[in-house]
């Protein structure tokens, strides 16, 4: 890369019409880049999610009916999602966009809804979903929200579809949205969605009856990802590894925790797959403790490929973590 | 009904009456019956059309306060301090300096559209740094953009200073596309997506400007609009990784004389990586821009030419490690070339803000040469911005 200091040609200038001939090079590009549609030919609903969570939902829900994906893999934070030109492509083919909601997506979701040019999936389009509004949404807060609390979400605790009860209603409003947009088969979502809420019942009493022997044990969670979970399944989250919501650990509050784990004797720290193991590691060395690596999301391992086995794995996990630690 | 009942009623006295009998035999048959009048309780339901247990209310969205302001745009500032240490040959910023500080206001005008404004804040003065109207909802899958824009040429064009990875622009910003401010101007954009092979995301943008960016074009007549052009291909590689090219065209006016054209010529290309399950720890990318330029002058043509190179690692959290080298002629004497080197690391306290140190080593066409620390602040407040991708 020397310098190749060309003086250019020499030659007299003359005026090109350079206006017609931008405006005709405007044209061009504009006709070049109208030129093939693309077909959006397919009969079955196209659904796409934030999480995987939603999309093992509405899969119970949708059944052969429906094509569902997710943007975000169930092991990677869902605060912290890129939002990559090829989620633009999916957005920009679906009918329905199921999303958590309660600012959860805010970093990454907005811009592609504002560059999927899909009428369906903008705010308030026909295929809008944010299933938030039909659950339970604890930890919202009541006096003024600052930064200085963290990352905080001003409109409540985004991880709600860890309770089996959110789940049935975040079903139930996929299956709503579904019969809405596809009316001819409303009747077949509806009995997929009785069929859906029969199991889950089942399975739920499955759940209480496994953790039962473990209610109102304290534990200590890496991120506020389980209020809702130690809530339907009565566990007691004593404190945060974060010293609040997304910032990391301190040493200051790191000495706290160890103290508090001593103190009241708290044997496990739950950590989401995607946050650094060390903290964590080394507080229950010092503790005598246990790190019970939980999933928040379906996807989070192999075997977790709906929600039923989300709730199978996560119980089995503190069951068994518990059980050890007496 | 009766049946029902009777049924359950028997399930129940069952076990009283047949004591003998094995326990878990009558389990199992109590279980598979009160499944049965689940099932049937759940079919008369359906027959009589009464809709399932309502869902729990949704929560107040929340104070009457907040209320009130709901249709205000979101509203966020972003500070930008910076001070300079070193020999600047005459050319770096001050000692001290409030850069600039952007606010921001974007909101959803209607069922069709969306605005965004972007305000910047000097020291003296106030600009109009972004302001536009995006119809969303357009048909054909088009978008179409009206205002006061970036224009989409290259990458860093388009980027605001507080998404860019170093204190400063690269050399070739500075000479060719009109420095900080960069190619921006009053216009309208369209966009497409662009058929293409699976998982290939082909983006063409087409922008008509007024003619106005200071230093590469000027509107002498009305009909001295400038045009920009932009191809962009991205793909997946791996879920971690992912190739992102460009090609740009632009076509304006020289502010050296009415019947003078310029015309720049961009290549981009992005490389990143960000392992999923670690993606708040660990990420890596590299990008490069080269401009070649034609700028037509009195008695000659100029063919300037300027790139940078540039990677960012980040080391943890909220740790960030870069370098980028930059070499660029001036747009009008492709004699006059500069060529910089930086290193720079950027911590992160919170999502919020921003802490970042770099340090310049530029050596100008004219034989000057410049080394400088630079410090920089950055803050965000008020509404949570997008992550820059």
């Amino acid at each position: 890369m020397s310098g190749n200091a060309n003086q250019g040609d020499r030659r007299p200038n003359t005026h090109r019409k350079g206006s017609t001939k931008v405006i005709r090079r405007f044209t061009l590009l504009l006709g070049l880049s109208l030129t093939g549609f693309t077909a959006s030919a397919a009969s079955k609903l196209n659904v796409v999610t934030s999480i995987e969570d939603l999309a093992a939902l509405a899969r119970e829900v949708g059944g052969d009916r429906i094509t569902v994906e997710a943007l975000a893999r169930g092991y990677q934070d869902p605060h912290f999602v890129e939002a990559k030109p090829s989620f633009i492509l999916k957005l920009q083919r679906a009918d329905l966009l199921v999303m958590v909601g309660l600012q959860l997506e805010i970093g990454w979701l907005p811009p592609l809804i504002n560059q999927s040019r899909n009428a369906k999936v903008q705010p308030g389009g026909s295929g809008y979903l944010d299933v938030s509004s039909a659950c339970t949404i604890l930890e919202i807060p009541t006096g003024p929200v600052t930064r200085a609390m963290g990352d905080v979400h001003p409109f409540g605790n985004p991880h709600y579809w860890l309770d089996p009860d959110n789940g049935q209603r975040i079903a139930k409003a996929i299956e709503q949205k579904l019969a809405q947009l596809d009316p001819a088969g409303a009747a077949y979502y509806a009995q997929r969605g009785a069929d859906f809420d029969r199991r889950l019942a089942e399975a739920e009493k499955r759940w209480v009856a496994r953790m039962a022997p473990y209610r109102g044990r304290k534990v200590i969670t890496y991120h506020r990802s389980w209020p809702n979970f130690a809530a339907h399944f009565g566990l007691a989250v004593v404190d945060y590894v974060e010293p609040k919501p997304g910032i990391p650990p301190t040493p200051s509050h790191t000495l706290d925790l160890i103290n508090t784990m001593k103190r009241e004797n708290i044997k496990l720290i739950l950590v989401e797959p995607y946050f650094d193991f060390r903290t964590p590691n080394s507080i229950a060395q010092k503790t005598g403790g246990e790190v019970v690596v939980l999933l928040p999301s379906v996807g989070g391992v192999k075997q977790v490929q709906d929600y039923f086995q989300l709730f199978d794995y996560d119980i089995e996990l503190l069951v068994k973590a518990f059980a050890k630690a007496r | 009904m009766r049946r029902f009942v009777f049924a359950l009623a028997m399930s129940w006295a069952a076990p009283l009456l047949l004591r003998a009998q094995d326990n878990a035999e009558l389990l199992n048959r109590i279980q598979a019956m009160e499944e049965r009048i689940r099932a049937l309780e759940s079919e008369v339901q359906a027959l009589k059309g009464q809709p399932a247990p309502a869902p729990v209310p949704p929560p107040a969205p929340a104070s009457a306060a907040a209320a009130s302001k709901i249709f205000n745009p979101d509203i966020a500032v972003i500070g930008n301090f910076l001070s300079a240490a070193g020999q600047g040959a005459g050319r770096g910023a001050p000692a001290l300096e409030m850069k600039e500080s952007e606010a921001s206001f974007q909101a959803i005008i209607d069922p069709y559209a969306r605005a965004d404004f972007f305000l910047s804040f000097g020291e003296r003065g106030v600009d109009l740094e972004e302001g536009y109207l995006t119809f969303t909802a357009l048909p054909g899958r088009l978008q179409l953009r009206a205002g006061k824009m970036r224009a989409a040429f290259g990458k860093v064009n388009t980027f605001h200073s507080h998404v860019l990875p170093w204190v400063d622009r690269p050399l070739v910003t500075q000479n060719l596309l009109a420095g900080e401010e960069g190619l921006s101007d009053a216009g309208l954009s369209v966009s497409r997506i662009l058929p293409a092979p699976k998982n290939v995301f082909l983006e063409a943008t087409a922008q008509v400007f007024r003619g106005d960016t200071e230093g590469v074009f000027r509107s002498w007549r009305r009909s001295d609009v400038a045009a920009i052009g932009h191809l962009r291909g991205y793909r997946d590689i791996t879920e971690s990784t992912n190739l992102d090219l460009g090609f740009s065209y632009a076509r304006g006016h020289s502010p050296e004389g009415p019947h003078l054209i310029n015309q720049l010529y961009g290549l981009d290309a992005a490389l990143r990586w960000k392992p999923l399950r670690r993606a708040i720890y660990h990420s890596f990318i590299t990008r490069s821009e080269l401009v070649w330029g034609r700028a037509q002058q009195p008695f000659q043509v100029a063919r300037p030419f300027g790139y940078y190179v540039a990677s960012d690692y980040q080391l943890a959290r909220r740790w960030f490690l870069g370098g980028r080298f930059d070499r660029s002629t001036r747009l009008t004497d492709s004699a006059l070339q500069d060529t910089g080197g930086s290193v720079i690391l950027t911590f992160w306290p919170s999502e919020f803000s921003q802490i970042r140190g770099q340090f310049r080593h530029t050596s100008y066409g004219e034989r000057l040469r410049a080394n400088e620390l630079l410090l920089q602040f950055q803050f965000s407040i008020g509404a949570h911005g997008a992550h820059p991708f």
